[in-house]
């Protein structure tokens, strides 16, 4: 009899056990779950704060006004809130990084991918990393105490702050970035595309330039809209060295502010909580997240269509 | 014949170019390093590290700016560890391949694309304002915790994804549950690798500073923060301000802020380089 009883005893335990052990997992889940969500409500907030705080801005300035002014000057007795001039600094400072960055990131990716060996690449590759790891502030740092100064000994005229030496700068900073996202899609290519090239007669340039790039050139471009994104919400750098006066010119020499830069600008400041200046750093921050989130999102799409190639 | 000759001399000039492309960012990395290097190292002495920023270059130190940093990174890895781990277990574990799921995975690759100004501004208007939390160390921690988010979650990803699929069907196999089996396999499993990610983070936090000037980070303060509500600086707030300084002696100051910043960052990189070779080799 006790036996029996003993059995039943031993099996109900057991349901129990199966049964706590079922109800954890679905709360472990659940809670999981909420973790995840919180990267959602991250967007959410970043969305619903620069929106709050824009709408007192654009409640006195008008959209239009804001977006094709050519003055801004909102720290003035009369402000202007033209946002151009801004905008103008940041594509100025973005064009001429990626004129650097781009071509430089893509041969050190063709070369580290098709050329190189192990050996050779096994010291360059940890050299880029630590490139890359550098922070802003310290290239920040080399603009306006390396850069600028040799800068200023070829072209005389180039003023302390300028734009050319910031980017420069953000240039050499996302090299790394183009050239490990390019050199991940050239090495993603199927060795029979190089082996059929060289079978074929050609040389190792005419292979890599004529068939590996152009088969990966849906990651090779990510990488270039990755960096151009970069280059458009670096703020250390051009904080340092470009300066902070807004200005509307195409002039690299010269000293302009981009929407990054005046943000640290305006916080730096005391500008009163409630005011349209302060509320204008969040009109900006709105403008310069809807950029990056178009072109991240540009990259997405690109990285996918590269993905499903191969 | 001729034309081979000339397209095979095509292939080495190239070769030799794209060589010497590649040593560009090298040469600017060592140029960079001696630069800072040469400035910065008689600096470097012992109240450099013990004493406050002075007006006077040679009594002036970067304690307070090592503790905030410190402070930061301490709050930081509290806050996204768990919710970057968890939220990586959930996404390739739990997950069912739906609408939602796709829409959490391109909401965290934008997060990682997102300027970290514009969490700055996040945290100026969510920590310090709406939850009144102030210019404090939470605020800045906080903060900085959604700038790292990203990069703790796709490093994660990464580390789970590696764990052999026998190492689970075994123990589904035995009788246990998912959640048994995340805790007891894949967690353990993929722990080297998630580490890699927080060393990486950190080294994130440590650098970044946008955000921090943004929720009201001090570059000037005379005491040591003595809670989370305190107000505080950091290493590279200390080196911006002493940087925007006119004398020339605080650009050196500056310098020597910055080596102290990069061998903290060096040595976090070579554990994570060490780890990864290790954790390469076990694998195989």
């Amino acid at each position: 009899m006790t036996q029996i009883s003993d059995v039943t005893q031993d099996k109900k335990n057991a349901r129990a056990r199966i049964k706590r052990m079922k109800l954890s997992n679905v709360v472990a889940r659940n809670i999981l779950f909420l973790f995840a969500i919180i990267t959602i409500l991250t967007t959410i907030g970043i969305i619903a704060s620069l929106l709050r705080d824009s709408v007192g801005f654009f409640a006195e300035i008008s959209v239009k006004d804001f977006l094709f002014g050519k003055v801004w000057t909102p720290l003035f007795s009369e402000p202007q809130f033209g946002v151009l001039p801004l905008v103008c600094g940041t594509i100025l400072i973005t064009v001429i990084s990626a004129v650097i960055s781009i071509p430089i990131g893509l041969f050190t990716a063709i070369y580290l991918s098709e050329y190189a060996n192990r050996k050779v690449r096994k010291v360059i590759k940890p050299i880029l990393e630590v490139l890359a790891g550098i922070p802003s502030i310290v290239f920040g740092y080399f603009a306006l105490t390396t850069i600028t100064p040799f800068l200023k000994n070829i072209i005389p005229q180039t003023e302390i702050f300028n734009a050319l030496s910031a980017s420069i700068a953000v240039g050499v900073m996302t090299i790394p970035l183009v050239s490990s996202l390019s050199e991940d899609a050239l090495r993603a290519v199927p060795d029979s595309l190089r082996q059929g090239a060289l079978a074929l007669g050609s040389t190792k340039m005419e292979t890599s330039l004529k068939v590996v790039v152009p088969a990966a050139i849906s990651g090779i471009s990510a990488s270039f809209v990755l960096a151009i994104s970069r280059a458009i919400g670096e703020t250390m750098i051009v904080t340092i060295a470009a300066g902070a006066r807004s200005n509307l010119t195409i002039n690299p020499l010269e000293s302009v502010q981009t929407m990054t830069s005046f943000i640290v600008q305006a916080s730096q400041g005391d500008n009163p909580h409630g005011t349209v200046g302060y509320y204008s750093l969040f009109a900006v921050g709105l403008l310069l997240f809807l950029i990056t989130l178009v072109l991240n999102i540009f990259s997405h799409y690109l990285v996918d269509k590269y993905r499903k190639e191969y | 014949m001729n034309q081979v000759k000339y397209r095979k001399l095509k292939n080495s000039i190239f070769h030799v170019a794209i060589f010497c492309i590649t040593l560009i960012g090298i040469v600017v990395l060592a140029v960079l390093l001696v630069d800072i290097i040469k400035r910065g190292v008689p600096f470097l002495t012992k109240t450099f590290f013990t004493n406050f920023p002075s007006r006077f270059p040679k009594k002036s130190g970067i304690l307070p700016g090592i503790m905030g940093s410190v402070y930061i990174i301490l709050l930081t890895i509290v806050f996204s560890v768990p919710v970057g781990v968890g939220t990586a277990v959930y996404l390739e574990e739990y997950a069912k391949n739906n609408r939602i799921t796709k829409f959490i995975k391109i909401n965290i690759s934008n997060l990682s694309g997102t300027p970290s100004i514009v969490y700055g501004l996040l945290g100026l208007a969510v920590f310090v304002r709406t939850f009144g939390l102030g210019k404090s160390i939470l605020s800045g921690a906080l903060t900085m915790s959604l700038v790292v988010l990203p990069i703790v979650i796709v490093s994660s990803q990464e580390a789970i994804k590696a764990v052999p699929q026998y190492l689970m069907h075994g123990s589904y196999a035995l009788g246990a549950t998912k959640w048994q089996t995340i805790r007891k396999i894949v967690i353990p499993s993929a722990l080297p690798g998630i580490f890699t990610g927080v060393i990486l983070s950190v080294s994130r936090a440590l650098g970044e500073s946008a955000p921090l000037l943004m929720v009201g980070a001090a570059t000037y303060v005379s005491k040591l923060p003595d809670s989370v509500f305190s107000g505080f600086t950091a290493l590279p707030l200390q080196i911006y301000y002493w940087m925007g300084l006119p004398k020339e002696e605080f650009k050196d100051l500056a310098a020597a802020g910055i080596i102290v910043l990069l061998a903290i960052l060096l040595s976090t990189n070579a554990i994570t380089i060490l780890l990864r070779n290790k954790y390469q080799r076990s694998m195989e």
